[in-house]
């Protein structure tokens, strides 16, 4: 069965690629959730740094982004 | 695969514009602009830099006007002490003098008075001595004029020798 | 201070936001038009990559679409004719010849035919057999749309400048009003801090022209109509020119405490250090390809999920679908309208960031 799996899988890939920007993207979802929860937090305790806090929160949701972006780009490999 | 590989002419062209865009906005754009922006910010620093020494030097001058106004109070008051020992002590002075010269006064009319006095009693003494000196003389004719009468006095005479 | 020009960044996205609404009809209809042309099941996939990659005639409604130069650089030297000789064929069957050489589009990919070959034919994977790549250095769809976002920016920038050159106390009035927070952003919140105020000045210009760049262009393929709309900071090979520029500059601005930092870590075991070597030396290219990717894979990302959202419309064939797809472009075109401008803060924080890696001296 699973030998079925893979050759399913070799002859078409659009299905795995678009499971794989899934995870991708639930991976990129978990972080940029902990930044946001814990910016919020940081802003809520200090309101007087909001400032600060935004725009190293936005370069730190760039940075996990960008591990989620090349799950996506993976995907795009593949898919052709 | 198509969308991850870069295309030649697309990255020529893109360094290309960038590199005219980044030229001409750097010559005729960012350098005006941000010229603009900081002579505007070093100008807005000035004044408030010269208000701020404005300030400053209008505290100095109250703070000097004060010191002054102080200095000149003191000055007076010091003065006034002065003069007011000066007044004291020019008093106390003529004081001084004048008790010091009434004195020499005293002393040299006590002086004058002392040997008026003691004139007057060396005349006296004289004047009695010579009146003593003439009575003594008509007593001693008188008593001398008869015989009995010198006996006499011898005899009293001797008889107060004894007497010693 | 600070949130004053997130709020200015904000009213300058919404802006933008409403003629993007108001265009959003349009993007439906054209998509209306290709579904309804051929009686077969709606491509999605097809409708997509057509939009997101690169073509040689500029697609604006229906069967109208405007001719570009095609540019060769062929062995025999300079070869030119204008796209609508191809007749939107992008098979490989109609043949353009020129000084003897013969030219096919392929999904819009110039391919010169060997000598002596008199049509192109395909293995099965459909890759072309008998024809290779010239060098292309065409006007395709986005690099027309990069000279008119040049236009545009040079249009705004220098009309800026010169309305401080106008004012003799240098107060901005007119479009310099609205430009000048941004610019004071780059300068205040990506610059100074990043890279420090002794080295900063000397960056502003590639800083500023690099946001602004990315950012108008994004903007560009955010709105839906003829001469915008093409997905040219979504294709991999603007982005990765940006990124290697930032990336020559990271390296010629960096000074000796850069390179023992990265080759020889100060301040470790020498066993860690000869591990650490390798992965930092890797960093220095990653940083870039990362760049590369960031912006790239984001705004390609989407211009995928509004068409598809759109494509759910010709897919469902339904009324209440196509409401709802339409809510939906819309909402993520809001959040679109703000990843845009936010990439292109993150490309040119990042870039300053690399350049203030580079400068750090010894303390």
């Amino acid at each position: 069965m699973s030998l079925a799996l893979v050759q399913e899988v070799a002859t078409n890939f659009g299905p795995i690629a678009a499971v794989g920007a899934g995870l991708a993207a639930i991976g990129g979802g978990i972080g940029v959730g902990k930044i946001g929860g814990a910016a919020m937090e940081a802003m809520a305790r200090q309101p007087e740094m909001q400032g600060k806090l935004q725009g190293s929160a936005i370069v730190l949701i760039a940075f996990i982004e960008a591990v989620a972006l090349f799950g996506v780009v993976v995907s795009f490999l593949v898919a052709g | 695969m198509d969308l991850i590989t870069p295309e030649l002419g697309l990255i020529f062209w893109t360094g290309i514009s960038f590199l005219i865009l980044l030229f001409i906005l750097g010559k005729f754009a960012w350098k005006p602009i941000l010229g603009a922006v900081n002579t505007r910010e070093q100008s807005i620093k000035d004044a408030l830099e010269s208000a701020e020494a404005a300030k400053r030097e209008m505290e100095n001058l109250t703070a000097d006007n004060e010191r002054i106004l102080q200095e000149a109070r003191a000055e007076r008051e010091a003065m006034m002490k002065e003069a007011r020992e000066i007044k004291t002590k020019m008093i106390a002075d003529a004081k001084d003098e004048a008790k010091e010269s009434a004195d020499k006064m005293i002393v040299q009319a006590q002086a004058a008075i002392e040997s008026e006095k003691k004139a007057a009693v060396a005349e006296l003494k004289s004047q009695v001595a010579s009146l003593s000196i003439e009575i003594a003389e008509k007593v001693v004719k008188s008593e001398l004029s008869d015989t009995d009468k010198q006996l006499k006095l011898v005899e009293d005479m001797l008889g107060n020798a004894t007497l010693n | 201070m600070k949130t004053t020009y997130f709020t200015t960044l904000k009213s300058l996205v919404f802006g933008v936001f409403f003629i993007l609404v108001s265009t959003t009809t349009f993007a439906a209809s054209k998509g209306d038009s290709e579904g309804s042309k051929e009686d077969q099941p709606f491509d999605t996939k097809e409708l997509i990559f057509h939009h997101i990659t690169d073509s040689h005639s500029f697609h604006v409604a229906g069967d109208f679409s405007v001719p570009l130069p095609v540019i060769l650089w062929t062995d025999n030297g300079l070869v030119t004719f204008m796209s609508s000789e191809f007749h939107h064929d992008v098979e490989g069957k109609t043949i353009v010849e020129r000084n003897g050489q013969r030219f096919v589009n392929i999904h819009e990919k110039i391919y010169q035919l060997d000598q002596g070959a008199g049509t192109a034919t395909f293995d099965e994977a459909h890759h072309a057999t008998n024809a290779g790549r010239p060098m292309d250095f065409s006007i395709t769809k986005n690099v027309f749309s990069m000279f008119l976002s040049l236009a545009i920016i040079l249009l705004i920038f220098l009309s800026t400048a010169r309305s401080y050159k106008k004012s003799d106390n240098n107060l901005p009035s007119g479009i310099a009003k609205f430009m000048e927070p941004i610019i004071l952003f780059i300068r205040d919140e990506v610059a100074i801090p990043n890279i420090g105020e002794k080295k900063y000045a000397k960056y502003m210009p590639f800083l500023l022209t690099l946001f602004f760049f990315i950012w108008i262009n994004n903007v560009i393929g955010l709105i839906p109509v003829f001469p915008f709309s093409s997905n040219l900071s979504g294709n991999i090979a603007f982005t990765v020119t940006l990124a290697l520029i930032t990336f020559i500059i990271t390296l010629f601005s960096s000074k000796k405490y850069y390179w023992k930092h990265m080759l020889w870590m100060p301040g470790l075991p020498v066993p860690m250090k000869i591990f650490l070597a390798p992965i930092e030396f890797m960093g220095m290219f990653i940083k870039p390809i990362a760049l590369t990717i960031r912006l790239f894979a984001n705004i390609t990302a989407g211009h995928i999920i509004v068409l598809s959202l759109i494509s759910l419309t010709f897919i469902f064939k339904n009324y209440f679908v196509g409401v709802g797809s339409v809510i939906f472009v819309v909402f993520i075109s809001v959040i679109e309208v703000l990843v845009v401008a936010i990439q292109a803060y993150i490309f040119t924080m990042l870039s300053a960031l690399y350049f203030g890696q580079a400068l750090e001296e010894e303390h």
